[in-house]
Formats: structure tokens, sequence, C-alpha cells
């Protein structure tokens, strides 16, 4: 699992010739992928979220995953090596063990994904500033791919139950095609309501469909005369409105299939 | 395939002689959700309501027949019908909704439903969508400036709206007024240029009046769903059908007008595109069929 999918997104080497015992071997201890979860500066609404797939839990973390690491899902100290991690949270540049933790993550996890908009956007703790006790210096917090290589991002704030379970079964299934906005969503850190306007608006392309309005989790979005407006004092810039926009990204093909069509 | 996947099409109208009069063209929408709430297969429909201007639609969650009815007919300016999805899950608890959407408008709702990314458990809640065609969309500016300007009426006269045989139609008590299309042309939205859907490809059932006669609707059943509620519908006299390729009619014509609005939108697309801006669909370049929408 974990090779077709480092190969797809063309990190680590080509796999070698190896004898079909060892291959068999391998297959059997990594038929479960070993997942990690690194809590940073997030508010485990990620996590909690993932627990809210009530029908399919059981199944998915007796069966399905390993969870091999981390706070409140696991007693391990030491963190081990980790086909996929689930980063919660943004970073901390003023808390030394964050950043430890992070590029720890990053050197033993084949796999880094930016859970929820505060690892993969900064979303709310963007307007962190400071000045506060008992560390006032604890100041400037950042998404986690400022500092490392984000391999997949699930942006929301927190993300749906059911983008979460889809994902972890693309994962299982090595399905990239259902992956790939994701893999292209890592990038998308700077996010911010005004996207829409910058984005979609500006270039022409706002059809009025309310979608961005539907999809906002803080109410920050209207819809005037068609158009999405920002009350930018409720925007906590989790990106969520440009994401869900059917004007920002278009996968089509996957739509059909979902319908059937 | 310039028409989507679809499994039937048809000419039909709803025999209800009611919807027959308040109705657009054949009242395909408004019986399919009349009938569908009765039978609970929905629990409530996201329509076009009225608005506090004359002619500009407020989204709406209709809970009843005669709110359904209330939202009959077509306004065309922007209704942000995908907004009221979410309201109408969590605010009017609904488990099963109906929403009637606009080609663009049904993109933003199954877009959700495969990457649901931040709207949780409102995915699996939309029980029926309804597409209704679409060549193209106008601020309500422009609508006030056809209108009022253009034609000089006022807008709390105007019984119906109608674009039609290259021209926009404004019925009144005493009147029906038009001007060419022409005339409309420079006052359409930017992003509809760019537009590759006519015909609601992605709903389960989509309808327009292209492809048949007056007081009559054009109907593709798509998905599963769809074509499970449109034969109960026929089956239970609700909605009457006949085939659709009679006379001047049919999927000729729709299929021409779909096609011209492709052309039109890829060319659209591959000029954006080579200035550098973004568009969210494949150049021609890059696709095997230029007029799908992707
Ligand atoms: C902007 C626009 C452009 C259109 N262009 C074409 C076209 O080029 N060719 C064609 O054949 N048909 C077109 N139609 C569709 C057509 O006008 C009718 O809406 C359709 O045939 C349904 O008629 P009906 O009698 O079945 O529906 P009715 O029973 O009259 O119900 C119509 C439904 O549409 C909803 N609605 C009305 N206005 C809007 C809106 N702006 N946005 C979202 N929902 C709305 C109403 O709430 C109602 O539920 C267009 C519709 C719109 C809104
Ligand atoms: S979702 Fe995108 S296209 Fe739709 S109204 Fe919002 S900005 Fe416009
Ligand atoms: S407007 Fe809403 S959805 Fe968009 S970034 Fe701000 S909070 Fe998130
Ligand atoms: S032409 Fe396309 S983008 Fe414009 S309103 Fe119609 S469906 Fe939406």
């Amino acid at each position: 699992m974990l090779a077709r999918i480092k190969q797809f997104l063309g990190i680590g080497a080509k796999p070698k010739e190896v004898p079909k015992e060892e291959v068999e071997k391998v297959a059997e201890e990594k038929a479960k992928p070993r997942i990690g979860y690194v809590h940073l500066s997030g508010c485990t609404g990620d996590i909690m979220s993932l627990s809210e797939n009530y029908d399919i839990l059981a199944e998915l973390l007796t069966n399905m995953v390993d969870i091999v690491y981390g706070q409140t899902l696991a007693d391990v100290w030491e963190m081990p090596e980790m086909d996929l991690v689930l980063v919660e949270g943004s970073v901390c540049l003023q808390d030394e063990h964050s950043v430890k933790e992070l590029k720890e993550a990053r050197e033993k996890a084949g796999l880094v994904v930016a859970f929820g908009s505060c690892a993969a956007t900064g979303c709310f703790t963007r307007y962190s500033r400071g000045g506060q006790q008992a560390r006032p210096d604890h100041e400037s917090f950042v998404p986690i791919a400022d500092l490392v290589k984000v391999d997949c991002a699930i942006p929301g704030c927190p993300p749906s139950p059911e983008i979460i379970a889809k994902t972890v079964v693309a994962v299982i299934n090595g399905d990239m095609d259902y992956l790939q906005p994701m893999i292209d969503l890592a990038g998308y850190t700077e996010a911010c309501g005004c996207d829409l306007q910058y984005k979609v608006v500006n270039q022409a392309l706002c059809i009025g469909c309310g979608t961005c309005a539907m999809a906002c989790q803080t109410r920050a979005l209207t819809m005037t005369d068609g158009r999405p407006e920002l009350t930018s004092a409720r925007c906590v810039k989790c990106g969520i409105c440009y994401v869900q926009c059917p004007r920002s990204w278009w996968p089509a093909d996957r739509i059909k299939q979902d319908l059937g069509l | 395939m310039v028409l989507g996947t679809y499994k039937e099409v048809v000419t039909a109208r709803s025999t209800d002689k009611e919807i027959q009069k308040i109705a657009q063209d054949g009242g395909i929408v408004s019986a399919l959700f009349c009938y569908a709430l009765e039978e609970k297969l929905i629990d409530g429909a996201v329509v076009a309501g009225p608005g506090k201007d004359f002619w500009k639609p407020e989204p709406m969650v209709a809970q009843t027949a005669d709110e359904i009815l209330a939202a009959a007919g077509t306004k065309y300016t922007f209704s942000p019908n995908v907004l009221m999805l979410k309201k109408a899950v969590r605010q009017y608890g609904l488990e099963k909704v109906g929403t009637v959407a606009i080609p663009c408008q049904a993109m933003g709702i199954r877009k959700m439903q495969s990457y649901p990314f931040g709207v949780r458990f409102l995915a699996d809640k939309i029980a029926l969508l309804t597409g209704i065609f679409c060549m193209e969309n106008f601020p309500f500016a422009s609508l006030q400036t056809f209108i009022s300007e253009k034609m000089g009426v006022s807008p709390e006269l105007v019984e119906k709206m109608d674009i039609g045989k290259g021209k926009f139609w404004v019925h009144t008590a005493d009147d029906v007024l038009s001007i060419p299309l022409k005339e409309t042309h420079g006052y359409e939205q930017s992003g509809c240029k760019v537009c590759l859907d006519y015909v609601a490809e992605l709903a389960d059932v989509s309808t327009g009046s292209v492809g048949s006669p007056d007081g009559w609707s054009t109907v593709f059943t798509r998905t599963d769903a769809g074509e499970t509620v449109f034969k109960a519908a026929v089956e239970a006299g609700v909605i009457e059908t006949k085939p659709v390729d009679t006379g001047k009619f049919g999927l000729e014509i729709l299929t021409k007008l779909a096609t011209q609005k492709k052309e039109k939108a890829m060319k659209e697309i591959d000029r954006r595109k080579e200035m550098g801006l973004p568009v969210p669909f494949k150049a021609s370049s890059e696709k095997e069929d230029p007029l799908a929408n992707v």
C-alpha cells in the first residue's frame, strides 16, 4: 500500500526486485497501515470528527488500520515508524517541543497528512499574536507545510466525518485518483474567505450558486445579489469555502463515477 | 455526450390543472416535489421562493405543496439554492431533502457529496436533485434593465418571463412583450461563459422547455434514484408522458443548442487559459471529448 502511494507521489526509491516469499512476508506484515496521530496546536476537534464515524469506527480501528501512536489514542511514548501520520493543529514556532515533534513525525512517517484546517492553513491560529500568560512569547503559529513537506491535506474545521472515512478508505485501497485533490491542497496554506473574491469573483468565475456560503462553518458568508459577501470578523481562515466552490477545482470524473453516470 | 448520461428522455407534463396554470413549462419540478413530499420520499425541498423584490428570488425550504407551488416559475436571476441545503438539514431538521438546481448548482452539490470537506452529515441527505436546463443567467440589475428600461414595464405587473424563439418574453395581465436576445448580450453573468453543462447532466432528473411543445417539458432520467421517482410519479398519474421526438420538437434542437453552448464555452475556456487566467476545466487540447463537462 505504502509503496504504491510512494510510487505515485514520486517519493522514495523504485521498488527493487525481491523474491516472492519475501514480498508475501512483507505484505502480511504490512497488511494494515500503521497510523499515527500527532496533536500540535489544535483543539482535538479533528480526531473527534473521525470518531463520529460511528458505524464504521470499530471496523476501522480494529480491522483496517493499526493506531500505533498518538495522545488520547495509544499509550506510546516513543514515536514509532508509521505509514501515515495525521497531524492536527498548527505549529507554534516558539514551542521547541512542537517543532521537534513535527520534524520527527516527518522523518518517521511515509506520508504526512495535514489533518484539519489548523494544520493545513493555520485556520484561526492565524490570528494568534502572543502577549498572553503563561507564555506571552508564544506568538507565531504556522501551518505545518511551512516547516515540513506535507503529502496531503484534509482541510475542515473540523473535516467532516465522511471525508475522513473516505480518505482512509482511499488510502487503504491506494485510490490515488480520489486523493489527488488532497495532494494538491497540501499547497493551499494561505486560505481566507477573501479567496472567493480574489480567485473566483475577480476571475470571472462566480456563478452565484451559494455553495461557499453553505459550506462555511462559521456563517461568515452570506449571498448578496448572487455573490458571496464576507464578514471578515467571523472568518477563521479555514479555506473550506474556496475548497468546496465548484469553480475552484472540478472533479468531474469522480462525481460521475459516484453517481453511476 | 452533449446531453449527458441518461436512462430515458420523454416529453411530459403535470396532470394537475393548478400546476399547469402556474408552472413555467410542464410543471415537472413542482409536480415531482409535490409527489415526493406526499409519498414521503422527501420531507422538504429547497426552491427559489419569492423574495422582497418582485422577480428577485430567495432560496426557501418548502415543506408543503402550497409552498412548492408558491415558488413555481422561472426567475432569470440568481437564487443561491445550495446555501439553503445546510439550513434545511440543521434548522428544519430534514432527513430527505429535495432541491431544484440549475446545472452549476448541481455541480456545487455533487462536488460536496463526493468531497464533503467541511460539510458534515449533509451529503447523504440529498434525496432528490431535480435539475433544470440553463443557457445563461443574469444579475438582477440586468433583469431590471430588460423589464423596466427596455420594455418599460413595472416588475410588479409581470406575471411570467420566458426565453425562447430568440427572444426574452414578458407576460403581464393584458400584454405580451419581448426584446430580441441580441439585446440581452453583455448583460449575462460572466461566469456562465465557461459553463459546459446545458441540460443539468448531474441531476437525478433534469427538465427544461426546449425540445417540447408549449406547456410541456423535456425530461431526462439519469440516476437510479431519479428514474425510480419519475416512474413512480408517472405510474401514480401525477405526470403524463409522450415520446420526445414528435414533429418539429425533440432531441435534434436540444442537441443543437447544447452543442452550441458547449462549443462557445470551450472556446472561452481555451482563450482564458491562454491568457493565464484560472479556469477549473481542462483546455480542449487536454481532453478526448471537448464537449465533456470536465
Ligand atoms: C436561469 C435559467 C435559465 C434557463 N434556461 C433554459 C434554457 O435555456 N432552456 C430550457 O429549456 N430551459 C431553461 N430553463 C428552465 C426552464 O425555464 C424551467 O425552469 C424548467 O423547464 C422547469 O419548468 P417546470 O414547469 O417543470 O417547473 P416549475 O414547476 O415552474 O418549477 C420551476 C422551479 O425552478 C425553480 N427556480 C426558478 N428560478 C430559479 C433560479 N433562478 N434558480 C434556481 N431555481 C429556480 C423554482 O423555484 C421552481 O421550483 C432555465 C431556467 C433558469 C432558472
Ligand atoms: S461557491 Fe464559488 S461560484 Fe458558488 S457562489 Fe461561492 S464563490 Fe461563487
Ligand atoms: S469564510 Fe468561512 S469557510 Fe471561508 S475561510 Fe472563512 S471561515 Fe472558512
Ligand atoms: S449557464 Fe451554467 S454557470 Fe450560468 S447559470 Fe446556467 S448553469 Fe450556471
